[in-house]
């Protein structure tokens, strides 16, 4: 254990706003890279990570597919997977909550706090790796559902602004989660989040139209920034969507892009500043 | 020179009724290439102190220069010169040990193949070569306190903090650990540990300073501790705790030592007191054992150990029960006082 080696160079700390820049996209890129180094380690979770949203699908599509009209006419099976593909980002914020609690809990982060890496990789780290993993997710899901009958209608640039609105929305989701992750802690209170999280997700128009629940709790269903997006992307695939009256209902794409840069508004910066305060 | 120069500081968690100072006006001053032990119970401030000195926490109030840079206005500065050894591992449990080395040399920003090379050397260093591809969470304890420490050592720090290094580990394990740190102090690095364990503290540092209720209650090497208790001591063991009282008398004219100074535990069968001429005392209190009857198993010179001089120093015995008891007294004692 005595063995010498030549003591590294220190490099100097970043003193320049270009240099701290460049400091903090090549931390935060590395920390993605850790990221990716837990799938290859871990890949039975990244599977089931992947599997886990298609199996809602197919369950849903085939559970609820038969009993289920659509109020605006049409198949109900491309109203559903729309729905679930906004469901699935939005349930992201508990998979970044889960990594980012474990990280937390097990005083890794203790280290990279004591380095004089950039204070934002670790979430910017985190943010990369679970966007990715969200590319990944979606493509699996889009497979799946084309398998059950889903088909978009428009064009390909519609389609493809489809997919950015729902990732723009797991951005959104991501950074919510982040903040909730330092807030919790810990993994146990995971837990408590995940229970919260169900009823948000649900009480929208994923799995069927707002109009049909009772009338404060449809409000509140055709508000949700998941409607939203289920809704916008609705349109872009031209899938058959739920035919409501209220503004909500009529400007999707325009909700679908607004309440997720709310949300980031809101939690990114909410994010960094709890991070930061880890040390008070 | 000074690596560590703490002053004043000052650290509460909570607020309102629920405060508790961590810290409450916490000094140490650190020569360089010498280790130094902070001693004291649990929930002394310990751990505060090294989170401040390591720059993970902002202290309320006072100083800290670590490595000769502020440790709140030059961070990073800081960061680069000192090494983090928590009492739990920060590790990434998920990676292998040189993933994990590589991951933190290229946070250090010593570049992919700098990066490589120290890992290499690391691994080597502290004969983990060996572990190829195995997740940190399947290690043992004591393979996963060697990778920390390795992680701890990637910029070869000025400053090392170890915060209870042995906690929790097999005496095999703390052995390792010891052997680490000692070879460290070979290589001119300045030590701040932190335990609970009186030997720990005996047997690595230089200096120790005993900690308790956030501040440094006593100061000085191990020797110069020992020496404040009154230098050496003399223990009797007799055969028949009946003979106690009768051996105690017997000490004390031979130790010429007060009485509130005789300690007697009646368990352990056992008569200790302070003596200040060695072995006067010694061939008196055989001749005086012998004179009146007591039957000795065990007469032994020996200097005060550092428990002894915890618990002059803080007026109770270690341990988190004891805590809980003087803490109990201590609040009884300021309500009768009110």
């Amino acid at each position: 254990m005595t063995a010498t080696t030549p003591a590294p160079a220190v490099p100097p700390p970043a003193r320049t706003a270009g240099a701290r820049l460049k400091w903090a996209v090549a931390d935060g890129l590395t920390m993605t890279e850790r990221g990716f180094a837990h799938w290859a380690r871990q890949p039975g979770r990244a599977v089931v990570s992947l599997v886990f949203p298609v199996m809602m699908l197919v369950v849903f599509t085939y559970l609820l597919g038969g009993g289920m009209a659509v109020s605006g006419g049409g198949s109900y099976r491309e109203y559903l997977v729309p729905g679930m593909l906004a469901l699935a980002m939005s349930f992201g914020l508990e998979a970044t909550m889960v990594s980012l609690t474990a990280d937390l809990g097990k005083g890794v982060v203790d280290r990279f706090r004591a380095m004089p890496m950039a204070p934002s990789a670790v979430l910017v780290g985190r943010a990369l790796t679970d966007m990715a993993e969200s590319v990944f997710g979606l493509a699996a899901m889009a497979v799946a559902g084309y398998a059950v009958g889903w088909r978009w209608h428009g064009t390909w640039a519609a389609a493809l602004a489809a997919f950015g609105l729902l990732l723009l929305l797991r951005f959104a989701m991501l950074w919510a989660g982040i903040f909730l992750g330092l807030v919790a802690r810990k993994p146990e209170m995971v837990q408590a989040v995940q229970i919260l999280v169900w009823p948000v997700a649900f009480l929208s128009s994923a799995f069927t139209s707002p109009e049909t629940m009772p009338g404060w709790l449809g409000a509140v269903a055709e508000w949700n920034p998941m409607s939203a997006t289920a809704g916008a992307i609705r349109e872009l695939f031209g899938n058959p969507g739920w035919a409501g009256d209220s503004w909500a209902a009529r400007h999707p794409v325009a909700l679908a892009v607004a309440w997720p840069l709310v949300l980031l508004a809101v939690f990114c910066p909410l994010a960094v500043r709890r991070y930061r305060r880890l040390g008070r | 020179m000074t690596a560590i120069l703490a002053e004043g500081l000052r650290k509460t968690y909570g607020r309102g009724s629920a405060a508790k100072a961590a810290l409450a006006g916490l000094d140490l001053a650190v020569p360089a290439g010498t280790v130094h032990a902070v001693l004291g119970p649990n929930g002394a401030g310990k751990t505060t102190a090294v989170r401040i000195l390591a720059t993970l926490l902002r202290p309320d109030a006072g100083t800290a220069r670590v490595a000769g840079h502020d440790v709140v206005r030059e961070p990073d500065e800081v960061r680069y010169r000192i090494g983090l050894l928590g009492q739990h591992a920060a590790l990434d449990e998920v990676l292998g040990g040189r993933q994990n080395l590589e991951l933190f040399g290229r946070l250090y920003h010593l570049g992919r193949a700098g990066a490589r090379r120290r890992a290499t050397a690391l691994l080597e260093q502290f004969g983990l070569d060996a572990t190829g591809d195995k997740p940190v969470g399947r290690y043992s304890g004591g393979m996963r306190r060697r990778l920390d420490l390795a992680a701890s050592l990637l910029m070869r720090p000025r400053v090392l903090f170890l915060d209870e290094p042995t906690t929790g580990l097999d005496p095999r394990g703390r052995t390792e650990v010891w052997q680490a740190v000692r070879s460290l102090v070979g290589d001119g690095t300045t030590v701040l540990l932190t335990t609970q364990y009186l030997e720990e503290a005996d047997q690595l540092a230089d200096r120790v300073s005993v900690v308790d209720h956030g501040r440094v209650v006593a100061e000085g090497t191990a020797d110069q501790l020992k020496a404040r208790l009154g230098g050496d001591r003399i223990d009797v063991v007799v055969r028949d705790a009946d003979r106690l009282r009768a051996a105690a008398a017997v000490i004390g004219m031979a130790a010429r030592a007060e009485e509130d100074a005789i300690e007697v535990d009646a368990d352990a069968r056992r008569v200790s007191a302070p003596v200040a001429d060695r072995m006067a005392a010694l061939a008196e209190t055989v001749r005086g054992l012998a004179a009146a009857g007591v039957a000795a198993e065990d007469v032994s010179l020996r200097r005060p150990t550092l428990d002894e001089v915890f618990i002059h120093v803080t007026g109770r015995k270690q341990g988190p029960e004891a805590d809980a008891a003087a803490g109990a007294a201590r609040a009884a004692a300021e309500g009768s006082a009110v």
